[in-house]
């Protein structure tokens, strides 16, 4: 199979980010929450993008700031997958009132702002990483649900399944032999736009103060906590917020891969 | 007057330099500090420009505020409430108070009747004249249970208030030399029938009207055109916006926006500075930071482990690292020289490893983590400061660990609650009065669980005592005492630091709140 | 009666059924918060009497389904009571407020959609050469950006580098409609950016998609030029994805742009219910929830009926 090279850009990226973080210690000449230097230093062979708000070495943060990230991330993306997934396929093949019942749920969910409804429960909960992605899978895992349910609904009207019923196959050979093979494709392209989106989601609410706490670092929270210098020309905001986005481009890259061997697109960042 | 004088005072007047420099520089020439400042105001005075719409750009306002002078908790309403509401008294720079509604205050000898004589003349913006009766009513609805007033406790101890003629009498249940200053506080503004049937209507007696007031978003407010003072309220139209966001805040002052800003980061007030027509303004206030130990629970309840976590803390460090160098160190007594009668000579409390291990030895503590819980929300900057202070305190040996808790309910869940914690303390005019608001023993909000007799005793002494001199000798073992046996850790008094349009006039910092006391508005004119 | 009819009428009884079951549901969460009204108001001001008293003036002291049911019927003639915080009227502030969300969100959609399908298109047309990989590059870097630093991006630029625009975006009564477009423009370039890329990627895949179908190949042989084939065969089949991811980035304009209102100190809805949930106040979280579920259900019902209309194996179900 040909790899194309905007998703091997992607790969290339994202497996480099993934292995920064979890080597993190190695990596970062300093410690997360060392003050080594004066505030909103220049980059320079001492620290290699500048300092921090209160003197932090910037690119250890960053790397150390990246695990946390993309850990949330994909724990709460991991978790929406599998509620998701899981519920929307017994939706799409029970159908009849189990159906009804999920779908309705989940339009009283989705009724509501995921974002207002975080900004509620995590000013209330005590943010540790925990609450954060129980959180996170639960609100993301609505939309995991509508995908799932519509793409095994596509394929359970199809004259494959159809047959298979007709050979008196049971449900469960139905969903793992006949709908997942099918949907596979669709749902990891999924995977990454969920992943994505709690990037997004994650670095929006660390932004807003509610997401990850000192003395933990993430990238939205750098963001935050270096925006001021923004607008005085200050790189030390943009390098985070560059990260957050390259993190995004990457996966994105390797999901439109997935998804141009498919046929359907779903997902995005909304709600 | 030299040449250099002539020039400071042409600098002066044109606005392009401000009090400070202006009275530091006269100085520097032979002029005393006070002729220096009364000629600074003069000249910029003569200097003033009526009419245009002049703005600040507050933060602090929520959709939820209100116009009620009595419920006003944050920066936006307090500044709207100071531009259309007038108190008894103001509390000047310098300590001094000014009469606005009240024209003459006197008092009986012992200071425990006191009478404002009300001024002559002026009319609420309805029409209506301010009378001895509407003050008196104002004060009662402060008093009333259901107003749920943030001043309560200032007007708890007037046993007896009467209206006569042009004068109000305050009787007191004990002497209070301080008493007029409790006047001046913001929540008091006078309004007419007291402000009983409603409220929050937004009427008062001040320099500018109210015409439209939408919460957490702005207040715009017109000259009031029958007001008596000549020396206030130049600008025709004057707006409070709520601009939350720090961002926000300062793009908008550098693109001309707004005139004038709180709460500049001090991290980026230099480079704020830099950008063009915009000039950064300070004022060292009472406003103070805290970490705070309750007296009453373990560990917290042996003096020694509270001697060990006061000399484990890096006072120095935390003022330039968290307020980027713009206030100045604390002393572990809520007390610093913006109040008058301060006592200078009580000797600095700095970071002591060795006599801090000794003290915490001392202590016979176990050696389990001492837990210090702290929240965004208790001051700007709370949860890198306890950062700071675990790493001096491990330094010393101490095990002092964070627990961080959520900004929502930290005010009701945490502080006042938590055996040790982080906290925020604005500051208020008089020492009698940040005494007798947390420090007595049974203060409301004694947050330390603090209680010492003879230290109660000399506060109800320091209270009714009118000679000066013996006042500050009382305040001064009073300090002494909190500092040396206190459940507060007071390592930094945090400057206002505010930004302005080089083109607003008469700006002239005040100590005492944001923006020039909430009068900025009404203080200030646009130049040309 | 037709079955669409019935269809359509079936939508929305249901819908209102959701909105009924959203109200419960806001109603329990907020009652199940920490901490209520009077001590988010007081703060570090409380005291026990304070407390008491405030509780007591706000009628907080009833049992929570009486306040629930007395809530319900007010509502539905339409009286959504005071503030509890500020003693406003809240069916007089919402309507302000919501006006100014809506006029951002309509603002943001007329560029962004007629935009993001004629992106779509574009891309589609020339499927694999170089506009297309020049939109997709493009839509993709706007998508990756978290809404908070195109906003400070934005800011930068347009108020400080180039200062053409203003940093605040509040608007007021009495604002001329320029006045207005010009507040709010940087809010509206930050919202194009977010909302662009993911309709233009959902048009062009959903034309490529039907793209690959028979009768398509069928009209490229009858000789018609590829923009005529998308425009007259393939885009009306590829109607219902592309109404749909419509719906959600419009339904997203208006209630999900709490950060954008933040960073631009924008006065609508977001804000407002933000501000009145960390004070507890009930009846206006309520109102706001209840409004931006109605606009979430009401767009969603759109774009089912839409759905069902252009499917005609989901028109004729079994």
């Amino acid at each position: 199979m040909r790899i194309p090279f905007s998703a091997m850009l992607g790969l290339g990226l994202t497996a480099l980010m993934v292995l920064a973080a979890i080597f993190s210690p190695l990596i970062a000449p300093y410690g997360l929450n060392e003050t080594v230097g004066k505030v909103w230093e220049n980059p320079s062979a001492q620290f290699w993008l500048g300092t921090d708000t209160i003197g932090r070495d910037i690119f250890s943060r960053l790397v150390y700031g990246g695990a946390v990230t993309i850990f949330v991330a994909l724990a709460s993306s991991a978790l929406a997958f599998s509620m998701g997934a899981f519920f929307g396929f017994l939706a799409a093949v029970r159908g009849g009132w189990i159906d009804t019942g999920l779908s309705r749920l989940v339009d009283v969910m989705m009724a509501v702002p995921s974002l207002i409804v975080a900004l509620v429960v995590l000013s209330v909960l005590p943010l540790t990483l925990t609450t954060l992605v129980l959180v996170m899978g639960v609100l993301d895992s609505t939309r995991v649900f509508r995908l799932s349910r519509a793409v095994a609904a596509d394929i359970a009207v199809m004259d494959y399944v159809e047959a298979a019923k007709l050979r008196g196959e049971g449900q469960v050979w139905i969903i793992f032999r006949e709908i997942l093979p099918n949907a596979m494709s669709p749902l990891v392209a999924e995977f990454g736009m969920r992943f994505i989106f709690a990037v997004l989601f994650i670095s929006t609410l660390s932004f807003l103060g509610l997401g990850i706490q000192p003395p933990l670092a993430d990238w939205g929270g750098m963001v935050r906590e270096n925006k001021d210098g923004l607008i005085y020309g200050k790189s030390a905001a943009m390098v985070p917020a560059i990260a957050i986005a390259v993190l995004a481009i990457a996966v994105n890259l390797v999901a439109d891969w997935v998804l141009s061997r498919t046929t359907s697109l779903k997902g995005g960042r909304n709600g | 007057m030299s040449d250099q004088m002539k020039d400071l005072v042409r600098l002066a007047a044109s606005g392009k330099i401000n009090r400070r420099a202006f009275v530091g520089r006269m100085g520097a020439l032979g002029l005393s500090a006070s002729v220096a400042g009364s000629m600074f105001g003069m000249v910029a005075q003569a200097q003033a420009k009526k009419g245009g719409v002049l703005r600040a750009g507050v933060q602090g306002g929520q959709s939820t505020d209100s116009l009620d002078p009595a419920l006003a908790a944050s920066d936006v309403p307090f500044m709207i409430n100071m531009t259309w509401g007038e108190t008894l008294v103001e509390l000047e720079p310098g300590g001094v108070l000014s009469m606005r509604v009240a024209e003459e205050v006197t008092s009986n000898a012992d200071a425990t009747e006191w009478k404002f004589k009300i001024r002559a003349g002026m009319t609420f913006h309805n029409g209506a004249p301010v009378t001895a009766e509407d003050v008196v009513a104002t004060l009662k609805r402060h008093t009333d249970d259901k107003a749920q007033s943030g001043a309560q406790g200032l007007v708890k101890g007037i046993a007896e208030m009467t209206a006569e003629g042009d004068t109000v009498t305050l009787k007191l249940a004990a002497a209070n030399a301080d008493l007029p200053f409790l006047m001046a506080d913001y929540h008091l503004i006078i309004q007419p029938g007291g402000g009983v049937d409603n409220p929050a209507a937004g009427i008062g007696c001040g320099a500018y009207i109210v015409k439209e007031f939408e919460p957490g978003v702005r207040c715009v407010m017109e000259k009031n055109p029958t007001y008596w003072d000549t020396s206030r309220g130049f600008a025709d139209t004057v707006e409070v916006l709520s601009i939350n966001d720090n961002t926000a805040r300062t793009a908008a002052i550098t693109a001309g926006q707004i005139h004038m800003m709180t709460r500049v980061d001090p991290k980026i007030a230099e480079m704020l500075a830099g950008a063009e027509g915009v000039v950064i303004e300070r004022a060292a206030g009472p406003g103070h930071y805290v970490f705070i130990m309750q007296c009453t629970q373990a560990p917290f309840d042996n003096n020694d482990l509270r001697m060990a976590l006061k000399l484990a803390i890096k006072r120095d460090e935390m003022v330039e690292k968290i307020l980027g160098g713009m206030g100045s160190v604390g002393n572990d007594f809520p007390i610093n020289a913006a109040y008058p009668l301060f006592d200078d000579a009580i000797p600095q409390r700095a970071f002591d490893a060795a006599k801090a291990a000794e003290h915490y030895k001392a202590s016979g503590h176990d050696g389990s983590p001492i837990v210090l819980q702290v929240a965004p929300a208790a001051f700007p900057g709370a949860v890198d400061a306890a950062n700071l202070f675990v790493a001096s305190a491990n330094e010393a040996g101490i095990p002092l660990t964070i627990k961080l808790e959520p900004d929502d309910g930290y005010w009701s869940n945490v502080w006042n609650v938590a055996p040790f914690c982080a906290s925020y303390w604005g500051g208020r005019p008089v020492q009698d009065q940040m005494y007798s608001t947390a420090y007595l023993s049974t203060a409301d909000w004694n947050d330390t669980k603090f209680v010492d007799a003879h230290f109660d005793e000399l506060m109800l002494a320091a209270r009714g005592e009118l000679d000066p001199v013996k006042r500050k000798a009382q305040y001064s073992e009073m300090a002494n005492i909190l500092r040396d046996t206190g459940g507060l850790i007071c390592p930094m008094f945090n400057d206002w630091v505010e930004g302005r349009r080089a083109e607003v006039g008469g700006w002239v910092a005040n100590p005492a709140g944001t923006l020039m006391d909430g009068k900025a508005l009404v203080k200030c004119w646009l130049e040309a | 009666m037709h079955p669409l009819i019935i269809l359509v009428v079936q939508r929305i009884a249901l819908g209102l059924i959701l909105l009924l079951a959203v109200s419960v549901l806001i109603f329990l969460g907020v009652e199940a918060l920490p901490g209520d009204t009077a001590q988010q108001i007081l703060g570090q001001g409380a005291t026990p009497e304070t407390l008491a008293n405030m509780r007591e003036s706000l009628g907080l002291n009833e049992p929570a389904l009486t306040r629930y049911f007395s809530w319900l019927g007010h509502a539905l003639t339409g009286d959504f009571g005071k503030a509890l915080t500020n003693k406003m009227d809240i069916a007089q502030a919402i309507g302000q407020r919501l006006g100014n969300t809506l006029f951002l969100a309509a603002c943001a959609g007329v560029i962004a959609v007629p935009f993001a399908i004629g992106l779509g298109l574009l891309a589609a047309r020339h499927n694999g050469r170089w506009p297309d990989k020049l939109i997709s590059g493009v839509t993709l870097a706007t998508i990756s950006l978290p809404e908070f630093v195109a906003a400070y991006f934005v800011i930068y630029l347009l108020t400080q580098v180039i200062p053409i625009l203003q940093p605040v975006s509040m608007v007021f009564p009495g604002m001329t409609f320029l006045e207005r477009l010009h507040a709010v423009a940087l809010p509206v370039i930050v919202l194009v950016m977010v909302v662009l890329a993911h309709m233009m990627r959902m048009t062009r895949a959903a034309i490529l998609n039907v793209m690959q179908s028979p009768y398509i190949e069928t009209a490229e042989l009858k000789g018609l030029s590829p923009m005529q084939v998308i425009w007259r065969h393939a885009l009306p089949n590829a109607v219902a994805p592309i109404v749909s991811v419509v719906v959600i980035n419009l339904a997203y304009l208006v209630v999900g742009v709490v950060v954008v209102e933040v960073v631009f100190s924008y006065n609508a809805l977001g804000q407002y219910l933000v501000d009145h949930v960390s004070k507890r106040d009930l009846p206006v979280v309520q109102a706001v929830g209840l409004i931006f579920a109605a606009v979430y259900i009401g767009l969603n019902i759109f774009a089912d009926v839409v759905g069902i209309v252009a499917n005609p194996r989901l028109r004729h179900p079994k």
